[in-house]
């Protein structure tokens, strides 16, 4: 569920090339390093304390002064948290999650994002800033209808409870959209008409082919934010049926007050985004400084 | 002849009502599970609906209002998400164009550092929240910890209002100011350095070209952050739900010191099940939504450009 603008271009006045802007560029000075290095510390301490934590006995959170390097503990504590809890159930259904609503997001919104981009029909500026227009509104505010819907249809508990809502988002439809618009000239498709291909073909044939890029990225973004969201599974899933998320908030909400288990938990739910983070942060860096806004 | 009269058909019927299609399983899905409940919202909360008494629902008009503008919780609720926004959208802005402004020099791995700064936005809220709370731990915190070093006492975060909003402040800061750092460095890089070099000549030092030249220029930008920090904001609800673990996790602390009125919200309607109640903060959280964002364009957009 996401909530997005549309995001202003960067300012390009007419100016000197890029290279001689790097060029006149400020050099960074060992005040910026040691800046930016204690920025870089700030962002992964959390994460990585939470790792230290996962991989200690479970007296090491309460220490004094503060265990900071990873001990030895670490596959004993994972164990741990499988036999307490279904951990395994809560992993398990984040993946279908995540996995159905990012193949579902990606092609919904590419296919809708060319014709709104490339085929011209009745009504199309009209649809199109509907989609701007709603991804102004934050579609939380509408839970308890949704629940209602999904206790009627006898979802509730269920994850396409969870799945179902995400299947498309007006983001993922913007974003392909501007994409289509630059990547692909209309002469392209113009001369594919003329050899009578029907749009579907076109779309198949050249379309997909060249919205690779962005799709990926789309797909990364999706993906992380599917995994991570937390308020709808919580309000319509139930402890016995969690995802990785709900599993969490259940078992930091009084289940045990074994904290070395809940962060050993957290640290497990962390890595799934945090591999497609390591793999793919160049990507997901350049999507979020073009544009690809994730709310 | 027929075949020729086939193929323009099908190609009329192609560029007529195939895109149509191509659009409708967007619409379809969004319109019944994004739009419609957004949309009867607002009829739920003009309803005496809740799950807990066996009557059935019944229109009250606006009672759900009337008794929501006399309820100290939610006022109280409504102070802390405002208290929360300004603690939470202001620091966001100032250091991301701080950041920004460090990413935009020549550095090298560069990559690794706005890997760096971008990392805690793709982490998991309740994950982070989970891991702050403990940081934040009175006894045994490392926050306090550090502090104690420097000759702080122990600080009880979660008792306090002032503290616990610091506290929830401080996750939400650490999670979306590198996104909106990123935002900004897109635009910085921009910027044509004729600019800086004119202005150099004229004797303008560092910080007066960062005001007086990069923030005018980033103004729609920070615009944009604003607005999309302040709807992100006003709706906070796992940092509060997930801050003070224990049973009773949805009043926001003891006396309520951190309850947002997203929170209330679910409170109300997934602890009390009082649909019709919980539906009518949900409009009036968002018409505040409204208003405040209103409220950040405002400010922003004084922005001097010279």
């Amino acid at each position: 569920m996401t909530a997005v603008l549309e995001r202003p271009a960067p300012v390009r006045p007419a100016g000197p090339s890029t290279r001689a802007r790097r060029l006149a560029r400020r050099v960074a000075g060992p005040w910026t390093y040691a800046a930016l290095i204690a920025i870089l510390a700030g962002s992964a301490f959390p994460v990585y304390w939470s790792f230290v934590v996962s991989s200690q006995t479970p007296d090491a959170i309460d220490s004094v002064p503060p265990v900071l390097v990873p001990g030895g503990h670490l596959f004993e504590n994972i164990a741990r948290v499988f036999d307490t809890t279904d951990f395994a159930l809560a992993l398990m259904n984040s993946i279908v999650v995540a996995g159905t609503v990012t193949v579902s997001v990606v092609l919904f919104s590419t296919l809708a994002g060319f014709a709104f981009a490339k085929l011209k029909f009745r009504g199309r500026n009209v649809l199109l800033l509907l989609i701007i227009g709603t991804q102004a509104i934050p579609t939380e505010l509408g839970i308890i209808p949704l629940y209602m819907m999904m206790s009627e249809f006898g979802w509730a508990g269920e994850i396409h409870a969870v799945i179902v809502p995400g299947l498309v988002t007006a983001f993922g439809v913007f974003f392909m959209r501007q994409y289509f618009e630059r990547a692909i000239p209309d002469e392209l498709l113009e001369a594919g008409r003329m050899d009578g291909c029907h749009s579907l073909r076109l779309f198949w044939h050249v379309a997909l082919p060249a919205a690779r890029p962005a799709a990926a990225v789309l797909g990364l973004f999706t993906f992380m934010q599917a995994w991570n969201d937390f308020f709808w599974p919580l309000v319509v899933l139930v402890p016995e049926n969690p995802t990785v998320q709900t599993a969490l908030s259940t078992l930091a909400s009084g289940y045990t007050t074994d904290y070395t288990l809940v962060l050993t938990a957290a640290t497990i739910g962390t890595v799934p985004v945090l591999a497609v983070f390591l793999l793919f942060g160049r990507q997901i860096v350049g999507g979020i400084m073009s544009g690809a806004v994730k709310g | 002849m027929v075949l020729i009269d086939k193929t323009a058909r099908r190609h009329r019927w192609d560029t007529r009502f195939a895109p149509y299609g191509y659009v409708a399983p967007y619409f379809l899905i969004f319109g019944v599970f994004g739009l419609f409940p957004l949309l009867y919202t607002v009829w739920v909360s003009l309803q005496d609906r809740n799950l807990l008494e066996s009557d059935a629902a019944s229109l009250v008009w606006f009672d759900n209002y009337a008794k929501l503008m006399a309820d100290p919780y939610f006022w109280n609720a409504m102070g802390n998400t405002l208290s929360l926004w300004l603690l939470t959208t202001v620091p966001q802005i100032l250091f991301a164009l701080f950041i920004a402004q460090l990413l935009n020099r020549k550095v090298r791995t560069r990559t690794l550092f706005r890997m760096g700064v971008i990392l805690p936005n793709i982490t998991s809220v309740a994950a982070v929240t989970i891991i702050f709370a403990q940081l934040f731990g009175r006894d045994f915190g490392l926050i306090n910890w550090v502090l104690d070093l420097f000759g702080a006492g122990n600080i009880d975060w979660q008792a306090g209002t002032a503290t616990s909003h610091i506290a929830i402040a401080v996750m939400v800061v650490w999670r979306w100011t590198g996104y909106h750092a990123l935002i900004f460095l897109a635009s910085m890089q921009a910027i044509p350095s004729t600019l800086y070099e004119a202005a150099t000549l004229d004797g303008a030092n560092g910080r007066q070209q960062f005001w007086r030249i990069t923030v005018p220029l980033l103004r729609p930008q920070i615009i944009f952050s604003t607005i999309i920090a302040t709807t992100g904001n006003m709706r906070l609800l796992a940092e509060p739900l997930l801050f003070n673990p224990g049973a009773a996790a949805a009043t926001g602390g003891s006396d309520r010191q951190f309850q947002t009125a997203a929170l209330y919200l679910y409170e109300q309607g997934f602890t009390n099940y009082d649909f019709g109640y919980s539906s009518a903060i949900a409009v009036v959280l968002a018409i505040a939504t409204v208003i405040v964002a209103g409220l950040g364009y405002l400010v922003t957009k004084r922005i001097r450009t010279e």
